[in-house]
């Protein structure tokens, strides 16, 4: 094979490929670092802060809370990235799982029932990515408009206030049970391995044309660490966390390896498909990629329907959380979603972040939630500091975007 | 000489009552870096755009390889072998070069992206062309300064195996240092045997790497020379219209 002289950045040692991140991290691509020291921070203090925070039953409570904001974040990263937005996402759910309820309830099979829910998402998905890309009306007005029109609709379809109870057991256990102890194993073996050949697979294409690979280490210690955290949620997970002495109550929540599995698709799909490639180049430079051919407005629809179906889900485990649906659903999540997906380090500006930032971003919203409501500070706190931790990402996204000079115009 | 990669026979241009490109006659050829030369307003722009499928000619012939065309779409002239890089570059500053290079033509297998493949590809253009000062090809666009940006989107061209290659002002913006490592590459570019067509308003740039040197003056071709047979004062007077191609004789 031909050999290039031309750099690739796989060249050199461990040593090598280490400082050069740091270096990118000095440049202002920060990815999810601050959001990471965020996290950390917040555990430590509330560690020490409440004696109730490092329990077993605990940690598997802020994963079940964080799940449904990590599947609306990641949702809404498929907008964020270009530079649009959706604030009509967690109404959209809220309807769509009315729908669902209505339906299933009217005697229609739950299952079909759901997929008709989904189905309005995503057409609702395309009704906006049509306004927004066709017609060119900015997405925080329609999003907005949709927002406004939807809770009505939530209150038009269920006829109430309160809760409506949804008696299906597959969909209550989604966030209320948990898998059998060596499931949970299994699940982390799996992953383990889907990684192991996807690292291997890449390094193979690389050697056969002819290219330097990164060091084999780099990837050990991706698949080390992966076995390491992996190992230690779970062995938590499996203890124990029942209140009482009759029932047991351990194994991990089966809502996790359903959001893991949907962000890995995610992820997948957003960095090695043409699509996720055209996804990132229309929020960086929507001119430059229709002079490229790429046909931006396409890509724009498509976008909104992935975040409009995506977010249903996250609706459906409100639902298996609460227990049932309610006409105030996904007014105040997605706001957190946003926020959530910002804190992670997606950038509002497009082009920039990742379904791993928006996960990251909602546990740390998550853990704020759940450590102050350990510490019973009031309701109020709990928006105040979320609303402060909001900020200072959104600070850290437009100063590094300025440090990296995405944000200079040049002639 | 050869026959020429592009030849327009009475082109024009109106925008309305507007007559923007009149009975303009123009040739390109393969290996040889051809200046498009005007005053602002002059039709340059509109020439080019033509070619590129974004504004087509109302009138007149195409000829491309010698076979009469009809480029009405950008993908028309990019099937045949034509690409623009623009003075706004059109780059994705989040991305990186290999990225950039393969943007709206990325390579797949299966479904998912060949990395590798494309990586090979755009080091090996960027290697034809001798260009050695961009640190690492999958280094970020955002972090190149305007000559490399330059060099990616000639580049660009290079890897679309470009038969005509039409760069509206490439040293606009570049320091003197950048502007002579973006003028080799073009000289480079040419001598791989691609035509190249170089919008400038420098004519010292014009007169290092032009071999041929055409003037439009209010629409009108009225000039078209090779470059060592004129001299500066000869073509200011062209594009100030101080002197007509019939004057000539
Ligand atoms: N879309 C348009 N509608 C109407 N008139 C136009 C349009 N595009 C260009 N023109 C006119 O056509 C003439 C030639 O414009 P063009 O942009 O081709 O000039 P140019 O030679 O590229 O000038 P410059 O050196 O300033 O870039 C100008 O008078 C301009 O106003
Ligand atoms: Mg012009």
């Amino acid at each position: 094979m031909e050999q290039t002289s031309l750099a690739t950045g796989h060249e050199g040692t461990m040593r090598d490929q280490i400082s050069s991140y740091f270096n990118r991290v000095r440049g202002g691509e920060m990815g999810a670092l601050p959001a990471i020291a965020g996290l950390v921070t917040l555990s430590i203090l509330f560690a020490f802060a409440s004696p109730s925070f490092l329990t077993p039953l605990n940690f598997a409570n802020l994963f079940v809370q964080a799940a449904e904001l990590t599947i609306l974040a990641s949702a809404l990263v498929f907008v964020l990235l270009l530079a649009e937005i959706d604030l009509s996402a967690g109404v959209t759910a809220g309807v769509a799982m009315a729908i669902f309820y209505v339906l299933s309830h009217g005697g229609m099979n739950w299952i079909l029932a759901l997929l008709i829910g989904f189905a309005f998402g995503a057409f609702t998905g395309f009704t906006l990515g049509f306004f927004v890309a066709r017609i060119g009306v900015p997405s925080f007005v329609v999003t907005l408009g949709f927002y406004l029109g939807f809770q009505g609709l939530q209150v038009v379809i269920l006829h109430a206030g309160g809760q409506l109870r949804v008696e299906i057991p597959a969909i209550q256990a989604i966030m209320n049970e948990s898998l059998p102890a060596i499931n949970g194993w299994i699940f982390l073996i799996v992953s383990v391995i889907f990684t192991t050949i996807l690292g291997l697979w890449d390094r193979s294409r690389r050697a056969r044309a002819g290219l330097t690979n990164r060091p084999i280490g780099l990837l050990i210690l991706k698949i080390g660490s992966m076995i390491v955290i992996g190992s230690g949620v779970i062995s938590v997970l499996n203890m124990n966390r029942s209140q009482s002495d009759i029932k047991i109550i351990a194994g991990v929540p089966i809502v996790i390896p359903i959001t893991v599995v949907v962000l890995a698709i995610g992820t997948f799909f957003l960095d090695r498909t043409r699509f996720g490639r055209h996804l990132y180049a229309v929020g960086g430079n929507a001119e430059a990629a229709r002079r490229a051919g790429i046909k931006v407005a396409r890509v724009r629809i498509t976008a909104f329907i992935i975040t409009s179906t995506l977010a249903c889900l996250s609706g459906l485990l409100h639902v298996s959380r609460l227990g049932g649906v309610e006409a105030t659903a996904g007014r105040q999540i997605v706001l957190s979603g946003v926020a959530a997906a910002v804190v992670g380090g997606v950038s509002l500006f497009g082009g920039r972040g990742r379904l791993a930032n928006a996960a990251i971003g909602a546990l740390v919203i998550a853990i704020i939630e759940n450590g102050l409501g350990l510490l019973e500070f009031p309701a109020g706190v709990n928006l105040l500091v979320t609303g402060a931790v909001l900020t200072l990402a959104a600070t850290i996204d437009a100063l590094s975007r300025k440090r990296s000079g995405a944000g200079t115009v040049r002639a | 000489m050869t026959d020429p990669v592009i030849e327009l026979r009475g082109v024009a241009k109106s925008f309305g009552p507007v007559d923007v490109l009149k009975d303009v006659d123009f040739k390109a050829y393969g290996g040889r870096v051809t200046g498009l030369l005007g005053d602002n307003g002059a039709g340059k722009s509109t020439l080019i755009k033509g070619l590129a499928g974004v504004q087509p000619f109302d009138g007149g012939e195409i000829r491309f390889d010698g076979e009469i065309v009809q480029i009405h779409t950008p993908r028309q002239a990019s099937n045949l072998g034509i690409e623009v890089v623009y003075q706004d570059l059109a780059l994705c500053e989040n991305l990186d070069i290999v990225q950039n290079m393969f943007l709206g033509r990325e390579e797949t297998s299966r479904g998912t992206l060949s990395e590798a493949t494309m990586e090979l590809q755009a080091a090996k253009a960027l290697q034809s062309l001798s260009v050695r000062t961009v640190k690492s090809v999958r280094q970020k666009v955002s972090s190149l300064s305007g000559g490399q940006r330059q060099t990616v989107a000639i580049a660009r061209s290079v890897l679309r195996k470009a038969k005509l290659v039409i760069l509206d002002e490439p040293t606009a913006a570049l320091g003197v240092a950048q502007t002579e490592q973006v003028l080799k590459l073009v000289r480079r570019l040419a001598d791989s045997g691609v035509a190249v067509i170089i919008i400038s308003h420098n004519l010292a740039d014009v007169f290092s790497v032009c071999d041929d040197i055409s003037v439009l003056y209010l629409g009108h071709m009225v000039a078209d020379v090779a470059t060592k047979d004129t001299t500066h004062t000869e073509v200011v007077e062209f594009i100030t219209g101080a002197r007509t191609a019939g004057a000539e004789a």
